[in-house]
């Protein structure tokens, strides 16, 4: 186990009052807070700074900690000798990001007991429930399927620095869930503290990787599909990729860019399924060669056409 | 950990569930149920049929009761300031995606 220093921890000096730790805490607590910040280790660092303002808070708790930190240094080997606490009372319960273990540091110096209860009523012999974020593709929504998934558990290493723990988990996932969705995986979740009793469960909120076609709107999909001016204009039957396969659709004649063509029920396979939408995009055809400048001029003379006509209205 | 990586884990879709109550909401956020009520009261969370004599919520609502709770106790956040910070974030997460989808 190794010393940690609280103060670097909240980038404060060793004097700092009472008033400053308050104000490092909440302007780092809203700088790495996990349902704020998008920094990668957002979620260890919020911990860290959870416990190192938990004893800088705490008038007795900063005082025993000052006290042994005036012969230790930060990364160093520690033992906590014995007595060292002895002339200071710990009592109160302080912040603490839900299912969090601070480190063992924390744990030898403050002990479970400082933790402090929260108003947990999982009842005392059940397992707490876990919660974690995971980034599935869409086809395993579409389909429904196993997925390896890689949980990401923040906890302390040996030295005490905040990392992130991977579990592997194998998960059918239900077909046609929804980013922002949860799934529930009973009795997943940590173990009872006593025999017998049942474990908790994990929710996993999911969120979708970005798809090389489709985009993911609630329960609808979109496609951007690239049409020629022509077949916009004419109209025509266009082969288009959808989750379900390929499909002849129809263009109507008189199509504009961006108008939307939708296919009910098409869209991911929910209860009830979303719809497919086909975002028309006018592809023009590039003016290289002789032929193809030939046929723009020819355009151009047969169809008199201003598109800038409204904005000199 | 309770499971083997080899097992195939089935879940089911929260969101499926219309029958969370005000009690099941307390013990997933970890909080009284006084707190789950003030959350509807500020119209943080919906209830789905409000007439009803027992509130029932959608899965739906899980997420945002746990945000909001977080908020509140980790950044000192008051209920309304919570609610705020709650609808912000809605409306960072739909500009992040209108963004990226005009970037494709």
């Amino acid at each position: 186990m190794q010393f940690k220093d609280y103060y670097a921890v909240m980038g404060l000096p060793r004097d700092a009052t009472d008033a400053q730790v308050k104000q490092a805490y909440r302007k780092l607590a809203r700088k790495y807070h996990p349902d704020v910040s998008k920094e990668r280790d957002a979620e260890a660092r919020f911990k860290e700074l959870g416990e190192a303002y938990e004893v800088l808070r705490n008038p007795e708790k900063r005082a025993a900690y000052d006290r042994l930190s005036e012969h230790h240094r930060a990364g160093e080997e520690f033992r906590p000798p014995p007595d060292w606490d002895a002339g200071f009372e710990f009592s109160g319960a302080g912040p603490r990001a839900e299912g969090a273990a601070f480190s063992d540091f924390f744990e030898s110096l403050f002990g479970a007991a400082a933790r402090g209860g929260r108003p947990g009523r999982a009842g005392a012999e059940r397992g707490a429930d876990h919660h974690a974020k995971v980034t599935l593709d869409l086809e395993s929504s579409l389909t429904g399927g196993a997925r390896t998934l890689t949980l990401r558990i923040p906890e302390f290493d040996a030295e005490g620095r905040p990392v992130a723990r991977e579990r592997m988990l194998n998960v059918q996932v239900p077909k046609g869930i929804l980013a922002g969705q949860t799934i529930r995986l009973q009795g997943q979740g940590e173990r009872p503290a006593a025999p017998g009793a049942a474990p908790g469960d994990l929710y996993l909120e999911v969120e979708f990787q970005p798809h090389p076609l489709y985009r993911a709107e609630g329960r609808d999909l979109y496609l951007d599909l690239p049409v020629t001016p022509w077949e916009a204009a004419l109209g025509a039957t266009v082969k288009t990729p959808t989750p379900g396969g390929p499909v002849d659709l129809r263009v109507p004649p008189g199509s504009k860019a961006g108008g939307r063509l939708r296919l009910r029920g098409r869209g991911i396979p929910a209860t009830p399924p979303g719809d497919f939408f086909v975002v028309l995009v006018i592809s023009l055809p590039p003016a290289e060669d002789d032929a193809a400048k030939a046929a723009y001029r020819a355009l151009a003379q047969a169809l008199p056409f201003d598109p800038r006509a409204h904005l000199w209205r | 950990m309770p499971s083997s990586v080899h097992e195939i884990l089935t879940g089911d879709i929260l969101e499926h569930h219309t029958g969370l109550s005000v009690a099941d909401l307390g013990r997933l956020c970890e909080v009284e149920d006084r707190q789950i009520v003030e959350l509807v009261e500020e119209g943080v969370l919906t209830v789905l049929d409000a007439g009803a004599a027992r509130w029932r919520f959608g899965g739906a609502e899980l997420r945002r009761a746990r945000i909001a709770v977080r908020l509140q106790r980790d950044l000192g956040l008051n209920l309304p300031g919570a609610a705020l910070a709650l609808e912000l974030l809605d409306e960072i997460e739909q500009l992040r995606r209108a963004v990226q989808d005009a970037a494709r």
